[in-house]
């Protein structure tokens, strides 16, 4: 009797959760995106075309939204290992339904870094002459080797947890069609479920797990070394390292909750999303925005009391300049009100947590964008016997083009990735159920 | 080289007859006049100095001009001058923003238009001190923040002290611009503005030309001049002798008219450099703007052209 009912509730579980095919509104996503890529693609083509012109970087600001966007994007891969690895490894059963969104962002996420960081590059033709003469004192080679070692531990931290949800979908030809039929079987039909099998991929997923955290920490850290390891005001802090992770966990859990949001409306989750996971995921939002708010203390308050000349400028630009609106606008939308807005119970139901998600995320791309520029328009020497356009910067259609066109991207790879595998892992699923059915 | 002895010499004589009195003429391969093929005698003589210093008589027919070919190879040009250690001087009190260093410099490395590698700064360093002129070149720093962070090795130091960049090489990613406290480096954002010939040439890392699409350019303390013993563009540019340029182990600087010992002039006029407290070890030095030869206003009329 027992055992009956939970084979129904087993079959009901894999019901509720395989993957399914797109209706119209999925279609038309689907084609928004795909319009916004091709719009970036064309912009590409004319930046490849007549170069770096097209945007509006110039010798001063010569890094600009392109690169504001990979530091965003390197931020919100983080949190593959924070939900993967980190939650595994610290023993928090709640966050296994979540698992699987924050592999599926860290992947289309990386994979933007590495893309927008290329078509940033003035000559891409070359990118070859970094595995012909990189030197291993230059952060950008760190930044290559330890991008393309998350990337890889990230598809296997999404790919081994699979193996038997895949064997599951190999259940269901007719659903699934004979071409993804023939894909997962491609994948996994290796996979059978055997005792051995099953203890390699736990040891195998425990090891990914530790190795990710390091690894985590280094892609981060080192994209914040880009602009550390020089001299200029504003990038000339000890503290960036740590304050650059303390957003990139901040913005990866709320892309997250943006995401849980979207499905479980979606896909109708309500039971496997439930409100008690925005209640745990609101608690964990709140604390990495008042860790990032002391990280920006940290940031802005010691220079601020000092105002060394050579940092006062760009200061001033920030907190009561012509940055000062979107820098009160990052920190207030970004930081302050999420706290706020979280602090209380109500706040940490579904729909307030989509509205602080999407606040976070938004108030997070907007301070990757103040970590770059104002400080170049700030340089110790004055801005001389240049072009008028040399002394300002706001980006052209192309640069806000491709821009678009990642983000598009990156969100084009999360939605195909739903539409092919299940977003919560069933087999685990089914493994909790039992668990609770005892 | 694999011609015969004559045919070498008339080579040599002919190039370098050609390189005096057809500056600007190009061609891509020098042999064939000396080879002697079709050319027909033009019955017009031409008096030359033979390599041997005697005087020979040539039909101007074998002329051929040929261009102003790099002849140093990249690894060469990377390795630099053995011995040498070449700084620059810049005299503050006898610059008056006359930008004849910047437009020499600019058609010397025919950049692209409205792109500067010398740029003459207005500095006030405080608010009750005057405000003088300060002409920047590359600081050739002997730490360059620029080497540390290339990537690819496309900007590279040599052991003359040189900073240069490796146009065929650089990938674009601009990370030593960012690095640069001294804002010297350049980028060509699109393709620059230079006669095709000249974009046509082989690239040289001594001479920085063609400057190329999607890479990095900055002042190269003139390389291929110093190779030849010459002084720098903007040296021989600047009307009031404000560049010096010299070796640091002979000790000595000239502006062309005079020549000092340079830690003499150190000594004398209280030499520096700019961001010492970075660490950087720039190679040029500066003299500050004491006893001016001309006052700070005479150069404001000549500032405003570039700088609306």
């Amino acid at each position: 009797m027992e055992n009956s009912k939970s084979i129904a509730g087993e079959e009901q579980i894999i019901q509720d959760l395989l993957p399914r095919k797109f209706k119209n509104s999925g279609k038309i996503l689907v084609y928004i995106l795909s319009a916004f890529c091709l719009v970036g693609i064309y912009a590409y083509y004319r930046q490849l075309r007549y170069g770096l012109i097209v945007t509006h970087m110039r010798d001063y600001v010569s890094w600009g939204i392109y690169i504001s966007n990979f530091v965003f994007f390197v931020a919100i891969s983080l949190v593959g290992s924070l939900i993967t690895a980190v939650f595994r490894l610290a023993g928090v059963k709640w966050g296994s339904p979540l698992t699987r969104i924050a592999e599926m962002i860290a992947v289309a996420a990386i994979i933007f870094a590495s893309i927008i960081i290329i078509v940033d590059m003035g000559s891409p033709e070359r990118f070859y002459n970094l595995f012909i003469y990189g030197r291993i004192q230059s952060p950008i080679i760190w930044d290559v080797i330890v991008i393309t070692t998350y990337f890889f531990i990230s598809i296997l931290l999404l790919y081994y947890p699979m193996l038997p949800d895949l064997q599951i979908l190999l259940r269901f030809k007719e659903e699934s069609g004979p071409r993804l039929h023939k894909f997962y079987s491609y994948l996994g039909s290796f996979w059978k479920g055997s005792h051995k099998q099953y203890l390699l991929s736990k040891k195998a997923i425990n090891a990914l797990c530790i190795a990710i955290i390091p690894v985590a920490f280094t892609i981060h850290t080192v994209t914040s070394w880009l602009f550390a390891t020089t001299y200029r005001p504003g990038w000339d802090s000890t503290n960036f390292g740590a304050y650059f992770i303390a957003g990139a966990f901040l913005v990866g859990a709320g892309a997250v909750v943006v995401a849980m949001y979207i499905f479980r409306k979606w896909y109708g989750l309500e039971k496997y999303i439930t409100l008690e996971h925005f209640d745990k995921m609101g608690r964990v939002l709140v604390l990495l925005c008042l860790l990032y708010l002391y990280f920006n203390v940290n940031e802005f308050l010691t220079p601020f009391f000092k105002m060394k000349e050579s940092e006062a400028g760009y200061l001033n630009d920030m907190f009561s300049g012509s940055f000062a609106p979107v820098f009160w606008f990052a920190i207030f939308t970004g930081i302050i009100l999420p706290i706020i807005i979280l602090l209380f119970k109500t706040g940490r139901k579904p729909l307030p947590m989509f509205i602080v998600g999407i606040m976070v995320v938004v108030g997070a791309w907007f301070k990757r964008y103040l970590i770059v520029t104002p400080t170049l328009l700030h340089p110790f020497l004055p801005m001389h016997d240049v072009p008028a356009s040399y002394h300002h910067y706001f980006p052209s259609w192309e640069e806000w083009a491709i821009t678009m066109g990642s983000l598009a991207g990156a969100i084009l790879i999360i939605v195909a990735l739903c539409r092919v595998f299940p977003i919560i892992p069933i087999q685990e699923t089914i493994n909790e159920h039992h668990e609770t059915a005892k | 080289m694999e011609l015969k002895d004559s045919s070498r010499r008339d080579f040599l004589v002919a190039g370098l007859a050609v390189a005096a009195l057809a500056t600007g003429c190009t061609s891509n391969s020098p042999f064939e006049a000396a080879a002697g093929e079709d050319v027909k005698p033009s019955g017009k003589k031409v008096k030359l100095l033979s390599v041997d210093g005697e005087e020979i008589e040539l039909d101007e027919a074998f002329l051929k001009p040929v261009p102003h070919l790099p002849t140093i190879s990249n690894a060469e040009a990377r390795v630099g001058i053995p011995g040498k250690k070449f700084v620059m001087v810049i005299d503050l009190s006898r610059c008056k923003n006359l930008k004849k260093c910047q437009s020499a410099c600019n058609h010397a490395h025919d950049l692209n238009p409205g792109e500067n590698w010398i740029k003459v700064d207005p500095m006030q360093s405080a608010e009750h001190t005057a405000p003088y002129w300060e002409p920047t070149t590359c600081m050739h720093c002997d730490e360059p923040p620029c080497v540390k962070v290339c990537p690819v090795d496309a900007t590279f130091k040599r052991q003359d002290g040189i900073v240069l960049i490796d146009s065929d090489r650089c990938i674009g990613c601009r990370f030593c611009m960012a690095a640069c406290p001294y804002s010297t480096r350049v980028f060509n954002w699109g393709a620059p503005e230079i006669p095709a010939d000249v974009a046509a040439q082989p690239y040289s890392a001594e001479t920085s030309i063609p400057q190329k699409k999607g890479t990095v350019g900055k002042c190269d303390f003139c390389a291929d001049m110093t190779r030849m013993g010459m002084l720098p563009h903007c040296v021989s540019a600047c009307p009031n002798g404000t560049f010096f340029y010299g070796d640091l182990n002979e000790d000595s600087v000239t502006n062309g008219a005079e020549t000092f010992r340079f830690s003499d002039m150190m000594r004398d006029k209280g030499g520096y450099r700019l961001m010492e407290d970075l660490g950087t070890k720039p190679s040029v030095y500066y003299l500050p703007p004491v006893s001016r030869n001309f006052p700070y206003e005479s150069g404001l009329e000549n500032d405003k052209l570039q700088n609306k």
